[in-house]
Parts: C-alpha cells; structure tokens; sequence
C-alpha cells in the first residue's frame, strides 16, 4: 500500500449548533494504538458519516462516543457533550447511552416479543404506564418505517423478523428511548439491497429530530443520506469536510484515492 | 481409494458406533423395564417397605429421593447461579478465575464415597446433624455444584456477545442486561444443566449411605411442618433414597422378595427419572416461551 502522510489532513470546524465534538480522542488496544488524535465535531440534526476501509479505525472511534469500549480499550482525549466531557473517570456511563445510542452492525433483536424489545429499557428506566408504553412503541416503530409492516404481530418474537425489519427494530428500540444522538455501526451492511434503502430512508426521517453518526463501508450510501463525511485511514482521520465537497473535490490525495478506488 | 469410498467407510463406521450406543442403551432400559414393571403396583408405590416380611414397597423411598433432589436444588441452584454468572459475565481472565475454574473441575470428579464420608464426618458428626436428608442434601451438593455451576456458565457463555452490548447500548446497567436478556435467552441450557444433575442425585447412592441414613422412618404425610420431627418434610429425619434401598436389597435385604422389590424399584427409578426429565422440559419451554414469546 502506498503510504500517506499523517501529518496531511483538512478537518473543517463546523459552523452550526453542536451534538458532541471529541478532542484529540485516542485508543489504545493493550500496546496497539488504534486511533491517533481524532479531533472532530459533529453538528445537531444532521448525518456524519464515517468513511475509511477496513481496520481504519471507524469503528473504534464510534465505539468510544457512548463509551462502548469501556472495559476493551483504552480511550484518551476528550469526548465534549452538552459542555460535558464524558470520557472522564465520574460519568455514570449508562446515563450517557441514554443520549447516546447505539445500532450496531448485525441486528441483534433481543430474544424477546417485537413489543418488548422496546418496552424493555423503557421499563427499567422507570416508565410504568400502559398507555405511555404503547404510545411509544408506535411512535418508534413508525419512526422506523416498520409499524406497517409489524403492528398486527407486536407479540410475536423478534427474532421471527427478516434482517432488514430486525435491524429497523434496533433503531426504533434506540428511538424509544428519546436519545439525543443516535450512533450506527454499518447499520445496513449485513443487508439486502431493499433493506438498505429502507434504512437509508429512516435515516433521513430521522435526522429531523436526532443527530446522526453513522459508520459505513458504502461510500455511494454515505454520499447519499451524510451531510458531513470524515475519511479514517489507518487509526487516523486524514479528511473531515461537507460530504459533497469530499466526494467531487477532496483536498487530501489518499482521499481522492480511495473514493476513487485507487487504494492499495 | 477414492473419497466416495472413503467416505463411505468413514460414515458406516459412525453409523456401527452410533448403533452400538442405542444398543446398550436400549438393552439396558429394556432390561430394566422389563424385569421390574411387573411388581410395579399401586401397592407398591403407596406401601412402606418391609424389613423382613415380603410384599414391602417403595412409598418413603420414592418420596425421599423427590424431597432430597429438591432440598439439593434449593441449595445448590442460588449458588451455582452466582457462581455461574461471576465465572461467564464478571471474572477476568486471569491465574484465579482458572484456579476457580479448575477447583471447580476437581470437586466434580471426587469419588462419591470420600464425599460422603466427609459429609458423614463433618454434618453428621461434628455438626450434630445425625443421618438427616439435609446433610444428604449436602453432600450432594458438592456434585452438584460443578455440573451445574459449568453448564449455568457455558448457556450464559453462549448467548451472544451481540444480545449484550444491545442491552448495554440502551442505557441499561450490566446486571439488568444480565438478569433482563442475557439470563432469560439461556434458559434452555441451564434447564439441561439441571437436569443432568438431578439424573444425578437420583441415582446416588454412596454419598447417602453415610449422610442421609438408610433407614426410612415411617412419617406422616399429613403433617406439613418441618419442624415436626414426624413430619414428611422435617429435613432432619434420616432418610433412605431409592439407590440407597436398591443398594440394600441387594447387599443385605433379608426379605424374601427382595430381588423382586429391587427391580421394581430400579424400573420405578428409571421412570422417575424419564418422568423429571419430560416435566423440567415442558417446564423450562412453558417458561422460554413466556419470557422470549418464541413459539
């Protein structure tokens, strides 16, 4: 593989209201240093995506937002929300996930009724009342495009449903909880082409009332549904700009080469 | 040789081994069944057993082998729980988590017999037990333990990785994942864990010998307080199991039809057994199901 400087990059600051920014975030795998001084900041109601392939560091780098690498890594550097650094030793971390949530890469419905993969959470965080929680469970559902599909088999288990109608139940049971930022991690890769696009049509309903970061390996999906787009390359994030600048006109040359397909 | 060829051989030599498993199996309980079920009477289930006379049966014994595997699972379940959920969710990989996890092997594979002299040493002496179903109980717990405590670890184990981090990606605490979605999607598992060793506990018979007594008071089955001493649930009366009576008869049973009480007993015993098996299952899918509303 050609070998691209580190020291090269074009991070843009963003001139809108905030949802979380990290500053100089680094992980550490034992000795392994993943990530190296990723500063970003990422804008209210709008969808981030994070580019870069395989091993770049996307993952781990979203991971740390909600603290999911707690326990698996170590993370350094500062992770600001509502003028709070959450990365720091006296955060209740399951508060966080509360504004922060995560859909991952597999769908992974719990081995519950469709209903109560939502109601579940809701229920440990103290909501008892009926009407409230089948409030809720539509809302989500229709939030994530799936209440047509699934609003007659609420009592049915979840893990009945297809990959696709699974993975739109994920985000609707992230939804439910009324977090702030949703985090995705390739929500849409273990998918058909169909599933996707339903997805990727969520997501866009979505981005009115939440901030989105979402991880793909898809560059055309990220282009599509991302406002702003940051390319990882080798545990370090070489190029964060508006997404239609960084695709038509990159300012970094591995950028240009690997939305080109000319890497490696 | 080809691999058709190869494979063949290799299936029809799994094929012959498999067979042979049924075989003894099949043998085994036909032979069994087969000697026993026709002194299987309501007689000989509802009468207490006779010392030297004939026609005695196995009403306290079939009721001590129940009360003493649920006494055992009483005591032994909450701690092989714990101990299954701090091995498979909590306990770093390190020098003492495998010391734990070998220590926990070792208790397994103690021969019965040092078991229950021990239990007969420490319960039933030191600690003023007498021959009691509690100190059986314990002692069989020690068996118990392992078996359970590694089959509660390995169905935890065996829910994915993924079930967890969903629960923790919605802002729920560990335990709650633990208890709320982990615990419930491994129940199958630890249901075959429990009833690998209630098999177990019914067919024990040389920890019992020194712990649980073998004689079979005459009790009253109407007499619902344990602490009655002739209460059918006081849990410190002695009480003799049907291994233990099985063992008996055949060692030193004076009755003229012993041979005759044993294979009845033995058949019942099988088919206790068989019985615990289909219930604890039916159970555990009633349970899987209202928790997981798979259907």
């Amino acid at each position: 593989m050609q070998n691209y400087s580190f020291d090269d990059t074009h991070i843009i600051d963003i001139p809108l209201e905030k949802a979380m920014t990290t500053e100089n975030l680094q992980v550490f795998y034992g000795d392994n240093h993943a990530m190296h001084d990723a500063s970003l900041e990422f804008p209210r109601y709008r969808i981030a995506a994070l580019i870069g392939a395989s091993g770049s560091g996307k993952s781990t780098y979203l991971r740390c937002l909600n603290r999911m690498n707690d326990r698996i890594a170590t993370v350094k550097g500062k992770i600001m929300y509502r003028d709070t650094d959450i990365n720091s030793k006296n955060i209740n971390v399951y508060e966080v996930r509360k504004h922060i949530s995560m859909v991952f890469q597999r769908p992974n419905p719990f081995a519950k009724s469709i209903r109560e993969n939502i109601t579940f959470a809701l229920k440990r965080n103290g909501i008892k009342d009926k009407n409230e929680l089948n409030k809720r469970v539509e809302e989500s559902l229709k939030a994530a495009a799936l209440w047509d599909e699934v609003k007659d088999e609420l009592d049915k288990s979840a893990l009945a449903l297809s990959g696709g109608q699974a993975q739109r139940l994920c985000i609707a049971r992230c939804v439910a909880m009324k977090p702030d930022i949703l985090l995705l991690d390739e929500p849409a890769s273990a998918l058909d082409p169909i599933s996707t696009a339903k997805i990727e049509e969520t997501l866009q309903q979505l981005r009115k009332n939440y901030s989105i970061i979402i991880v793909t390996h898809n560059m055309q999906q990220a282009s599509r549904i991302a406002d702003y787009t940051a390319f990882f390359h080798m545990g370090h994030v070489l190029e964060y700009d508006e997404t239609e600048k960084l695709f038509t006109n990159p300012e970094i040359k591995a950028t240009e080469d690997y939305i080109s397909g000319n890497f490696g | 040789m080809n691999s058709k060829t190869s494979n063949n051989i290799a299936t029809g030599v799994i094929y012959v081994l498999v067979a042979a498993v049924i075989g003894i199996l099949v043998f085994l309980l036909g032979y069994i069944l087969w000697t026993g079920i026709p002194h299987i009477s309501g007689h000989f289930l509802t009468s207490a057993a006779q010392s030297f006379r004939a026609g005695g049966g196995v009403r306290d014994q079939l009721f001590n082998s129940l009360y003493l595997l649920v006494l055992t699972l009483i005591i032994s379940f909450p701690i092989a729980l714990g101990s299954g959920i701090y091995l498979s969710e909590y306990a770093p990989n390190n020098w003492f988590t495998s010391l734990i996890r070998t220590a926990v092997e070792v208790l397994s594979s103690l021969p019965s017999v040092v078991v229950g002299l021990f239990g007969y040493l420490l319960f039933v002496i030191q600690f003023n037990m007498g021959f009691s179903i509690l100190a059986g109980a314990i002692a069989l717990t020690f068996f118990n333990l392992p078996l359970l405590t590694r089959s509660i670890e390995e169905s935890l184990q065996d829910v994915s990785q993924l079930q967890r981090e969903a629960g923790l990606s919605l802002g729920l605490s560990r335990w709650k994942t633990i208890t709320g979605i982990v615990l419930p999607a491994a129940v199958p598992g630890i249901l075959t864990g429990i009833i690998l060793s209630a098999g177990r506990v019914f067919g024990e018979a040389a920890a019992l010998i020194y712990t649980a007594g073998q004689s079979a008071p005459t009790v009253n089955y109407g007499d619902w307080n344990p602490a009655d001493p002739a209460s059918f649930l006081n849990p410190l009366r002695p009480a003799e199991t049907l291994a233990v009576h099985i063992w008996k008869l055949n060692t030193e049973g004076v009755t003229p039809d012993a041979a005759a009480i044993s294979s009845g007993a033995s058949a019942v015993l099988i088919v206790v057994i068989l019985l615990f098996n289909l219930l604890a299952r039916m159970l555990g899918n009633w349970m899987y199901k209202k928790m997981t509303a798979t259907r």
